[in-house]
């Protein structure tokens, strides 16, 4: 007797025993010669070979490879129907150096799961997604898949697929062929022994690209259903050759294996200690003036025109009053009322911790536009301030029981080089009229707020000649 | 004394379910589907104990990871 | 030192100072500034910003990240929140640990992109397939979007399940002065994880269990973690209650407002408190009902038709009457029609209630 040495057995990266599963664990769950086993034999000899199995993800869909898990000797990830390539992309750039596969049915890929898969692979993720096709939701029993052949019978498709009532099979490789990033594209075939061993090298390739770590790797493998197609496993196996393999050409659809470049690491993280700062979180103590005493309760609401620089007004206001060492709040108007050309915003500067942020009864309004004066003013309390936009205000827009300053701010902005800095001219004579805020609170906001020196400066001189407006009581 | 197989296949009925692609696949033709049943009820795969020539065909084609293990003569 | 940040643009920061390493989004208004401070601030400190193709692909990457043990951060508003349900479903199935940012806008369907309560039903109930729940926390500040979102990676790795910050458009959009801690924190990857290494390549990542045995005690064991929530993790402010006649009830944006009113009742001499639910999910329901034995009446205010209601009515069991005031659209409501409500509501059911200055203001 000679002596013999094994050659070919189960792979390592099976289980022994498939103790995930309820009952008979030692053979699959899969029907007699059904092609998901050889699929997974291909897969696990791969893994073998390459040496991966610690570092191996599989990830596996909904149909009848939702129990991968029961065999694969690797970490596990089971995913919603569909979703398994998006689950794979985020698993793989969670952990860059685990080999991270999406083992995908035809109706979890080229169905519910086409955005993932065609978004996945346009990103050019560094994943393997093994494609089986069967041209059938096997798992549910028989309904029409998106490859299934016209004229074939499914439970949904009685009379056969009809092109006019549900198009045509969906080729997978031929639609992601027409992306750039996919380094490796390929059908294949277990219609035979040939295309089985053909199949075997592609599952081979698009697994050792990921760990070159080369891109994204597609292999679509139509594959025999004998169960739900009613035929027996030999059968099966021909008509997978004989007749899915002529509406899907085999063939190399995109190989860029041997020209793609790796794909660029990650930067390393930074040390822990500096994310703070690198969050632009800033440590240091603040500029604290008074509270501008303790009854302190500023209700101020500004409103104008989008482009007038309402947001950033109040911006100023709220970040001189933390200065001040106020509490403050800042509440923009947002949505419709920004897009069709009107904003406003609430600010509250009080001594007290603030409860509403809205506000409803301002004390100060800033109207940077008529449209805004005549709908704020009514809400105003007696006693409040107005500043308006203009010389005098519409007769609409008149108060006795409110101090009403009308400039035409915006006027003295452009004057002053740009119409913009009409804000900061109207901010300038609210802290004059009203001393809300001291000086270096303002000009330390204003050096925070305001990031280019060019206005920096206008933004400057704005606030000046708005103070002067007020104090000499009339436009200089 | 006849020149001994270049391969040996080992076989296991209890996780074979019958479905006959590695006696299609079989180039010599030394599978067959047994007349007996498992404790499945399938007709597991035997060997016709001659004849294998250790290709690793059979392999391939079976769906199980662990029906089928080729052995072959150590070189 | 505090900063004068926007709610948005807290929960970021705050995420990553927690850990967070990985965002998946998608935008939409009001939520859209957390995926840009993601995408501006996650790289830098070595994570993940990808902008996903959808909420539905955007879930499941959080999925994918969380199983792979990192702490993962996802936004979105209401019509994103619906695509996302059934992976949130699949999180909670799975135990899988993730943060969702809710910045409620005005529905039904497309609604508008105005601040709105309306996501209470589909956040708080579940809003997936399934025997599960979300612990749901609601922040009324910038400072609590910051603070929140913190806790939410702390409870979401406690009691392996989604987290979800809701909050308004309003509180998303606000700057406030804002404290964060000084050190950031990198939590290790738990043991559960699926990391790619050999100590972890027994572990598995499922919701899926056949048997039905087998599910039930899976969704037994959820439950459980659900009893100890609803123990361990409920939040709320009581603001003014101890003497409280009427308790008004109200969360979020809808919660500061309510303060103004009880001040401003106060100063008219009405016995007003507020109770604001901070965990929605867990909802503070024994603390409704150990006000139920001193207050007379529960005024419940919301930006929505009236859906955490529901939730003070089933803790006050028929105790006390809870009456109900909505605004929706967008439309917020101001203190002052508040006050008046609850002046009126106080008339109704004690019209000797009222002092006498009331009746002149």
């Amino acid at each position: 007797m000679p002596e013999y040495t094994v050659i070919h057995e189960k792979a390592r990266s099976f289980y022994d025993l498939y103790e995930r599963k309820a009952e008979l664990q030692h053979q699959t769950h899969y029907c007699p010669g059904c092609g998901h086993g050889i699929v997974h034999k291909l897969v696990a000899e791969a893994i073998d070979e390459l040496g991966i199995q610690d570092r191996t993800i599989l990830v596996t869909p909904v149909g009848c490879s939702v129990f991968g898990y029961y065999y694969f000797d690797v970490g596990n990830v089971q995913a919603a129907h569909g979703r398994a390539s998006a689950v794979a992309c985020a698993v793989k750039r969670a952990l860059p150096e685990s080999v991270v596969l999406s083992y995908q049915g035809d109706g979890d890929l080229a169905a519910i799961g086409t955005a993932e898969i065609l978004h996945a692979a346009n990103r050019g993720e560094n994943i393997t997604v093994i494609f089986v096709n069967n041209a059938i939701y096997a798992m549910t029993g028989g309904q029409m898949a998106p490859t299934t052949l016209l004229g074939q019978s499914s439970t949904t498709t009685p009379s056969g697929r009809n092109e006019w009532n549900e198009g045509y099979p969906l080729h997978v490789c031929e639609l992601l062929a027409a992306l750039e990033a996919p380094v490796y594209l390929e059908r294949v075939a277990l219609g035979n022994n040939k295309q089985i061993m053909g199949a075997a090298r592609a599952v081979r390739r698009a697994i050792g690209n990921q760990v070159k770590s080369l891109g994204f790797s597609l292999v679509e493998i139509l594959s025999p259903c004998p169960t739900i197609w009613r035929k027996d496993p030999v059968e099966a196996q021909h008509w997978v050759r004989d007749e899915m393999a002529k509406v899907f050409p085999l063939g190399v659809f995109r190989d860029r294996g041997t020209e793609a470049g790796a794909r660029p690491a990650a930067a390393p993280p930074p040390a822990l200690d500096e994310v703070p700062r690198l969050l632009g979180i800033v440590n240091g103590s603040r500029l604290m003036t008074d509270r501008g005493g303790a009854t302190v309760d500023w209700r101020i609401k500004v409103a104008g025109f989008g482009g007038q620089g309402v947001l950033m007004l109040g911006e100023v206001l709220a970040e001189a009053g933390l200065d001040a060492g106020m509490e403050v709040s800042w509440l923009p108007s947002y949505g419709p009322e920004m897009r069709s050309g009107t904003s406003n915003c609430h600010v509250r500067l009080a001594a007290a911790p603030i409860d509403s942020p809205l506000v409803s009864r301002p004390n100060v309004l800033l109207a940077l536009n008529q449209p805004s004066l005549e709908k704020f003013l009514p809400t105003v309390e007696p006693g409040g301030w107005v500043f308006y936009n203009g010389q005098t205000p519409p007769r609409n827009g008149v108060r006795a029981d409110v101090r009403v300053i009308g400039r035409p701010f915006t006027q003295v902005g452009d004057e002053l080089g740009d119409a913009r800095a009409g804000n900061m001219v109207m901010l300038g004579a609210l802290l004059e009229a009203t001393g809300l805020l001291p000086d270096e609170a303002v000009e330390g906001a204003l050096k925070r707020v305001v990031k280019s020196e060019r206005w920096l400066e206008l933004d400057r001189r704005a606030l000046a000649r708005g103070r002067a407006a007020v104090r000499e009581g009339s436009l200089p | 004394m006849e020149k001994p197989d270049r391969g040996m296949v080992r076989l296991s009925a209890e996780e074979c379910k019958g479905c006959g692609l590695c006696v299609e696949a079989c180039p010599p033709k030394v599978l067959r589907l047994a007349d007996g049943l498992n404790r499945s009820g399938y007709h597991p795969v035997c060997y016709l104990n001659r004849g294998c020539t250790g290709c690793g065909i059979c392999f391939y084609a079976c769906p199980e990871p662990g029906a089928i293990v080729v052995l072959r003569v150590a070189a | 030192m505090k900063q004068l940040i926007k709610g948005n643009e807290a929960i970021v920061k705050s995420a990553i100072l927690a850990g967070c390493r990985a965002f998946y989004g998608y935008p939409i208004t009001p939520a859209s500034e957390i995926a840009e401070a993601a995408a501006l601030y996650l790289p830098r400190a070595g994570g993940v910003f990808l902008q996903a193709e959808s909420e539905v692909a955007a879930i499941n990457m959080l999925y994918g990240a969380a199983a792979a043990g990192v702490r993962a951060l996802t936004a979105s508003s209401g019509p994103g929140i619906s695509l996302m349900q059934e992976g949130i479903s699949y999180l909670a199935g799975a135990e899988l640990p993730c943060v969702i940012a809710d910045i409620m806008r005005g529905g039904p369907g497309l609604g508008n992109i105005a601040p709105e309560q309306g996501d209470y039903n589909q956040v708080v109930k579940g809003g997936g397939h399934g025997n599960y729940r979300t612990l749901v926390l609601a922040p009324d500040s910038v400072q609590e979007m910051a603070d929140l979102t913190r806790l939410a990676f702390d409870l979401a790795d406690e009691y392996r399940n989604p987290v979800v910050v809701l909050a308004d458009g309003y509180t998303g959009q606000m700057m406030e002065p804002v404290e964060f801690p000084a050190a950031a924190m990198l939590p290790r990857r738990p043991a559960w994880a699926v990391d790619g290494t050999a100590a972890t390549r027994r572990n598995l990542i499922t919701s899926i269990y056949l048997e039905p045995d087998q599910l039930e005690a899976h969704v037994r064991k959820l439950e459980t973690k659900y009893r100890r929530a609803e123990q361990q993790a409920v939040r709320f402010e009581s603001h003014r209650t101890e003497d409280a006649e009427i308790v008004l009830v109200g969360y979020g944006i809808v919660a500061r407002i309510l303060k103004a009113v009880v001040e401003q009742a106060r100063a008219q001499g009405l016995a007003v408190g507020l109770l604001r639910p901070i965990t929605l999910y867990p909802f503070p329901a024994a603390e409704l009902r150990r006000l139920s034995r001193q207050a007379l009446a529960f005024l419940v205010v919301e930006m929505s038709t009236g859906q955490m209601v529901e939730d003070v009515r089933l803790a006050l069991e028929g105790r006390r009457p809870v009456e109900f005031y909505g605004r929706c659209g967008g439309n917020v409501p101001s203190a002052e029609e508040i006050l008046r409500w609850v002046r009126e509501r106080a008339d109704h059911y004690w019209p000797a209630f009222a002092p006498e200055e009331m009746a002149d203001a």
